[in-house]
């Protein structure tokens, strides 16, 4: 699947602007970036709901813009809020979205269970979806998404709001759809996420900014990172900001996470200035950056263009 | 197709079965309704609070009093003494229609020369005053036929008026008048409107709401095959609707049913085209269904109002009239008072038929190429 040059106008505001992007087969390709940066609008170009003002997309050799029809059989668009019909129960949900997607009795009744039960749910098939809790509805909705065997899968947020034991269940899913050679296409709020995607694209303000491997991301960090453990990471939080050579703060729990030109050269002088300002510094070492603090060097305020 | 199809209905009538209030919901508003306009609805005017103050205190003015209250029309609630008290019950509202006979009356009448005689109405509703007004001229009528009879002579009446036109009066159709028989047909076509309108808007929007919506489009379904989906099973329940208020009328108010229900069927189907389309369009307009009950209020009432229900059309300002023409209520209350009252076939109602036809393929047209729009 790869799109080029997708741009779209809401009234006077520029969701999207000129995004470039590839996903290969086997791939789970994720879009992370700060709320309204247009992931979801790109989600739903791709998927053939929303027509860019300019652009092509291609999936699977189908022309997405010119014949939405053809591509939808082909892939399956899941948003943050996956619409299930509440007063119908789980088997019949499935058997609804089946039905949509034409897909033959007994493949339904052989993807549904095997489906059911990879989410957990086969004990739910008779409850009614409104009785389902956040996680099992999100995790039905990724069943209903999943009945007529995509080769494309987009999902927005699909984790959000969903337990930790739901949310091993979905990832579970997605890597058994990847060994398949299923595209997989993902936007997520979490860090811990985006470090499983093999691929990221971290994305301002309506483009795409930095595209690469999360190693590569990390790699692509600019200066060093150090991690300062202190008894309080508050206050060393506040004496650091302006310190010579920083480049960005992040405050991570016990610690503050820095990040400066020169790890060798600049650690000796934070540990005097924590001496200075009576705080005293437990640890200062360097650390592997997550992929939170290469967002945040990368898409945060001073961030290089 | 018809497996897309087939399961949005299927969706639709599990939904609407697993709504244990649903047909609850569906029918008690309709029965209480129709019951209500059956019995409140009415233009008849009865049991008018009436004043009198008898200044004469003759016979022929306690005659005249005794025909009011003999009639039914009024009830006289004060024997009032004084002017002022006359006054006094008409400003409270505790009488509408006031009675005044001065002194005199039975003299001059006696003596043949213009007898007066007062009547005050609360104009306050117009309506009913007219019509209590209409009643008083009737017995007072008829309180000179009975003076002549009894010998009193009544001014304007000479012995030689030999020239007698009777006019007689001969209603086709409703032959006791009974507004009732005019007014539940019209509650048929009335209260299917506005529960197939809210109910096609508040559906859809739903789905919008929910998400269902644009989770459906992303499926090879097509907008036709939804929409199909959707307004039938409310075609089915306005169908449901009109059986229900006439059979209803027929049996409980015994309206009678002279007509074709074939013509009937045909004029509600294309009636109920009309209202889904209406529906739809709402739908496409509201983003969330509080909107869409808002503009299903500001919708309704009007087309309530400029159909000719209560009120007619002929008497209408030209722009409201206008309006009548796109509101396909107004053509409905025409074909179903027909087919109740008088029993005329397509031959007479071909143009109400075909005019709510054409609005019903131009609003489902319309809601279409929205609601394509609005999936953006």
């Amino acid at each position: 699947m790869w799109a080029r040059g997708l741009h779209r106008r809401f009234g006077a505001v520029a969701a999207v602007q000129g995004i470039d992007l590839a996903v290969r087969r086997g791939e789970i390709f994720g879009l992370v970036g700060p709320d309204g940066a247009g992931k979801t609008t790109i989600m739903r170009m791709l998927a053939g709901v929303l027509r860019p003002d300019a652009g092509e997309i291609r999936l699977e050799g189908v022309d997405v813009v010119a014949d939405p029809e053809r591509a939808k059989p082909l892939l399956s668009y899941m948003p943050q809020r996956f619409g299930l019909y509440e007063d119908l129960t789980v088997a019949e949900n499935i058997y609804f979205y089946a039905t949509l997607f034409a897909v033959p009795a007994p493949v339904r009744r052989a993807r549904s269970a095997e489906l059911l039960a990879a989410a957990g749910l086969l004990a739910f098939r008779r409850r009614l979806a409104g009785q389902l809790s956040g996680g099992m509805k999100q995790k039905l909705g990724l069943v209903c998404a999943l009945i007529h065997t995509p080769l494309v899968l987009l999902l927005d947020e699909p984790t959000t709001g969903v337990d930790p034991v739901s949310r091993r269940d979905f990832w579970g899913i997605l890597y058994g759809l990847r060994e398949r050679g299923v595209t997989i296409l993902l936007s997520t709020a979490y860090m811990d996420e985006a470090e499983r995607c093999s691929r990221l694209a971290l994305l301002h303000a309506g483009a795409i900014r930095h595209c690469d491997t999360p190693a590569r991301l990390k790699a692509a960090m600019p200066g060093a990172l150090l991690a300062v453990v202190t008894p309080d990471a508050r206050a060393a939080h506040a004496a650091l900001a302006g310190a010579p050579g920083l480049l960005g703060l992040l405050l991570m729990g016990d610690r503050v996470h820095v990040r400066v030109d020169d790890a060798a050269r600049r650690a000796p002088e934070l540990r005097a200035l924590l001496a200075g300002q009576g705080i005293g510094a437990a640890d200062i070492a360097p650390v592997e950056p997550a992929i939170e603090d290469v967002f945040v060097a990368l898409l945060g305020p001073g961030s290089p263009p | 197709m018809f497996e897309r199809l087939h399961v949005m209905l299927v969706k639709e009538f599990l939904e609407l079965r697993r709504d244990r209030w649903a047909m609850v919901r569906l029918i008690v508003p309709l029965l209480i309704q129709a019951l209500v306009f059956g019995y409140a609805a009415t233009f008849t005017v009865n049991h008018v609070a009436t004043v009198v103050l008898d200044l004469d205190r003759s016979q022929a003015s306690r005659t005249l009093v005794s025909h009011f209250a003999a009639n039914g029309r009024f009830d006289i609630v004060e024997m009032a003494a004084t002017q002022q008290a006359v006054t006094h019950a008409i400003d409270t509202g505790r009488a509408v229609v006031a009675i005044v006979i001065h002194a005199g009356f039975a003299a001059k009448l006696a003596n043949g020369r213009s007898a007066p005689l007062a009547i005050a109405v609360d104009g306050t509703n117009s309506n009913t005053a007219l019509i209590a007004l209409g009643y008083v001229s009737l017995i007072v009528a008829r309180f000179e036929a009975e003076a002549m009879a009894h010998g009193w002579p009544v001014p304007g009446e000479t012995a030689s008026s030999g020239a007698d036109v009777p006019l007689q009066e001969r209603p086709w159709f409703n032959q006791g008048l009974d507004d009732r028989w005019f007014f539940i047909p019209g509650v048929i076509g009335t209260l299917t409107l506005i529960q197939v309108v809210s109910l096609t808007a508040l559906a859809v929007v739903r789905e919008r709401e929910v998400g269902t919506l644009e989770q459906i489009m992303v499926s090879p379904i097509r907008p036709f095959e939804f929409i199909l989906g959707k307004t039938v099973p409310f075609f089915l329940i306005g169908l449901g609707d009109v059986v229900l208020v006439t059979v209803f009328g027929v049996l409980w108010f015994g309206i009678p049913f002279v007509g074709s229900p074939l013509v009937m069927l045909l004029g509600s189907s294309l009636f109920l085209l009309a209202a889904l389309g209406l529906g739809l369009l709402l739908s496409t307009l509201a983003r969330t269904q509080q909107q869409a009950f808002a503009l299903n209020f500001f919708l309704v009432n009007p087309f309530f109002i400029l159909s000719g229900f209560a009120f007619p059309i002929a008497a209408m300002p030209p722009v409201l009239q206008w309006f009548t023409l796109i509101n396909p209520l107004r053509y409905f209350l025409v074909v179903i008072r027909a087919v109740f009252l008088k029993g005329v076939g397509i031959d007479v109602l071909w143009p109400d038929l075909l005019a709510m036809g054409a609005l019903g393929a131009g609003m489902l047209a319309l809601s279409v190429l929205r609601f394509r729009k609005s999936l953006d």
